[in-house]
């Protein structure tokens, strides 16, 4: 007997670890021999933790799983109170695109066979048979823009590094996802940590680098564990070496250094402070050498694009966003989770279709998307399709692809306050707009909240002073949810000038 | 606790192991940590003379990232996601709750040296918040419940 039950840090928070524990006792204890296999999640964290077992027919899927449905697994399976039939078959699966995450929640992440079974390393093999050139004319051709947020044509970012002089050059993947609501970065480096191992080896060869570095935050333990545990695997085959070898580092808990430029300062052991552009860290990056600098999902969707091809990745998607999205549906929602799909589904589809309304049962009030610089989106713009430029026409953008879901309960000025609040924390220090803005910006909200209009120029105008003053996108971006909120729900801003008169 | 001879020894093998390293200082700083529960103030010279840094320039470090202790914490440290998306399912409320029940505020240790809480700024646990960790252990749609797990 073959039974599937997630590592997925999500599963884990709600008891897959004992779950699994309580199927090897029963087993034992029933005389069955079992083997269980600690894979990813399948994304479906409503369902957590969802055991497969392996039937003639397929994976049939239970959850969400308690200890008390465990023995059930040992008797008549279609009887089983949590029985919900074959995975591949449920409708949240089969409405997806996985190209991404195609072998997250299917394969034991750990396995190389798996991994080969499952279509993996065909893309490093051919990049081997490529230049250097063609590799990165491949991935620019495919439209791979940047998942972190940014959006920045991965293949572009190649060309520069590739093109650089220097004898060292390294690549580098950003796994600070310290984004609320993105957890797409963590799911895959849990579920198939090989896809980026595969992702930066390919990277290595179009940019002759020789080392690459994973900076994954300390808040995501399972994911370190993964992928550290696979980077050994891949060193003992050879798939790692002196041609392109890696090390995982972690992080220390600061939000800003998922900031590129941040992020290279601490990975070099200093503050996680930003720094300035120019220089590009695609000439002068780690140690002042030429470095890529991608997300995990960019770095991750390149074994796809090479063993499919540019064109068949460019098919999908909407304008001048080409591929899939793994949306990651969070917050106050029914049926939260990540779903892979093509660009060019509208937000309304997402939260209500996929996401199946809030949770709590209440009416959606607002989405926040792409993260805690991401603007809240009111019902009325439901109909705005998720692509980088969609976004942006409508004073937003779709960052890291996480959707945070909050009914009629949610008190907007109070999350606009939040964002100020949370900007001052993470603050690295270096620019003013940043460091002492969020602070007066905290400060003008808390104005606002006892009833002074007059703040609301004020904060209009220091939203506009961190926008375009700022050097990185936090002091940059916070004005997003705070503006956001004060346009599309200036009610909430004006009942506390009510409750004060 | 170690006397000042054992903590030097250990700092030293920490900074040894990490030789070779480029840029080193973080993965030592959690070594450290993780061999004491805290980055001690001795520790400090020690790193700075080991990587050719001043003393000011590692401790710009250690105060930089919310992740290093200048002291140590509780028997328990709690953590709890004050981040949106579990702030959209209530986590303001059962944090409020859990604070009542702790008698501390946030970065606060019981009196008893029981407990320390802290916020944390998402765990990835966002489709099934509130979310917190338990001295390492992830928990996802948290309760002040939780309490009795930081009890002894």
């Amino acid at each position: 007997m073959k039974v599937f039950v997630p590592l997925d840090s999500a599963a884990v928070a709600l008891g897959a670890d004992k779950i699994a524990e309580a199927i090897v006792a029963q087993g034992a204890a029933l005389g069955f021999s079992v083997e269980v296999v600690r894979n990813g999640s399948r994304g479906m964290v409503w369902l957590e933790p969802l055991v497969e077992v392996v039937t003639d027919k397929g994976r049939v899927g239970f959850g969400p799983m308690t200890l008390a449905d465990v023995p059930g697994l040992f008797g008549d399976l279609s009887a089983h109170p949590k029985a919900l039939g074959l995975v591949e078959e449920l409708p949240w699966m089969k409405g997806q695109t996985r190209l991404t995450f195609a072998r997250v929640g299917v394969i034991d992440p750990l396995s190389l066979e798996d991994y080969r079974a499952h279509g993996g390393l065909v893309g490093l093999e051919r990049a081997k048979g490529m230049t250097k050139a063609q590799i990165v004319a491949e991935v620019t051709e495919s439209g791979l823009r940047g998942r972190g947020g940014a959006g920045f044509p991965t293949g572009i970012k190649w060309k520069t590094v590739s093109e650089a002089p220097g004898d060292q050059k390294y690549i580098v993947c950003n796994a600070d996802e310290g984004d609320s609501a993105t957890f797409a970065d963590r799911m895959l480096m849990e579920g198939d940590p090989y896809t980026l191992i595969e992702g930066m080896a390919i990277a290595g060869l179009a940019c002759g680098a020789t080392k690459g570095y994973v900076y994954i935050r300390s808040e995501y333990p399972v994911a370190i564990r993964v992928m550290e545990a696979a980077v050994l695997v891949a060193r003992q085959v050879g798939l790692l070496g002196p041609q392109f070898d890696m090390e995982i580092r972690v992080g220390a808990g600061a939000y800003v250094c998922g900031e590129e430029t941040s992020l290279l300062n601490s990975l070099e052991g200093k503050r996680g402070v930003v720094r300035a552009k120019p220089p590009l860290p695609a000439l002068q990056g780690f140690m002042g050498r030429p470095t890529v600098v991608n997300n995990v999902i960019s770095l991750a969707s390149v074994p796809v694009i090479m063993a499919k091809g540019a064109a068949y990745y460019k098919d999908f998607g909407l304008g001048r966003s080409r591929g899939t999205i793994p949306l990651q549906i969070a917050g106050n929602v029914k049926y939260g989770g990540l779903c892979e799909v093509a660009f060019g589904l509208t937000l309304g589809q997402i939260v209500n279709e996929i996401g199946g309304g809030t949770a709590s049962g209440r009416p959606v009030k607002a989405v926040q998307v792409g993260g805690p610089l991401g603007a809240w989106f009111p019902v009325s713009l439901f109909d705005t399709p998720f692509g980088y430029e969609e976004f942006g026409a409508k004073e937003g953008l779709i960052g890291h692809a996480g959707l945070t879901i909050a009914d009629d309960t949610t008190d907007m000025l109070a999350m606009a306050r939040f964002a100020m609040e949370f900007c001052a924390i993470e603050s690295c220090g270096k620019c003013t707009p940043c460091r002492v803005g969020a602070v007066r910006g905290v400060e003008t909200l808390d104005r606002l909240a006892r009833g002074d209009a007059s703040a609301i120029p004020l904060i209009t105008d220091l939203c506009n002073t961190m926008k375009s003053g700022s050097l990185c996108a936090l002091g940059g971006f916070t004005p997003y949810p705070v503006m956001s909120a004060l346009t599309h729900f200036p009610d909430d801003f004006a009942r506390a000038k009510e409750a004060a008169e | 606790m170690l006397d000042s001879h054992a903590q030097t020894d250990r700092i030293a093998e920490i900074l040894e192991a990490h030789r070779g390293l480029e840029g080193p200082l973080l993965p030592i700083l959690h070594a450290i940590q993780e061999a004491f529960g805290y980055i001690p103030e001795g520790a400090i010279p020690q790193i700075a003379a080991a990587l050719m840094l001043s003393k000011a320039e590692v401790h710009g470090v250690v105060s930089f990232y919310h992740d290093f202790r200048e002291k140590p914490a509780g028997r328990h440290v709690l953590k709890l996601c004050r981040a949106e998306a579990c702030q959209t399912v209530g986590a303001d409320d059962v944090a409020d709750r859990i604070k009542k029940a702790l008698g501390i505020d946030w970065h606060e240790t019981t009196p008893d040296g029981r407990v320390t809480l802290e916020p944390v700024f998402c765990l990835g646990l966002c489709a099934c918040g509130p979310a917190a960790m338990v001295d390492g252990r992830l928990v996802g749609r948290v309760d002040e419940g939780v309490v009795a797990e930081v009890a002894k």
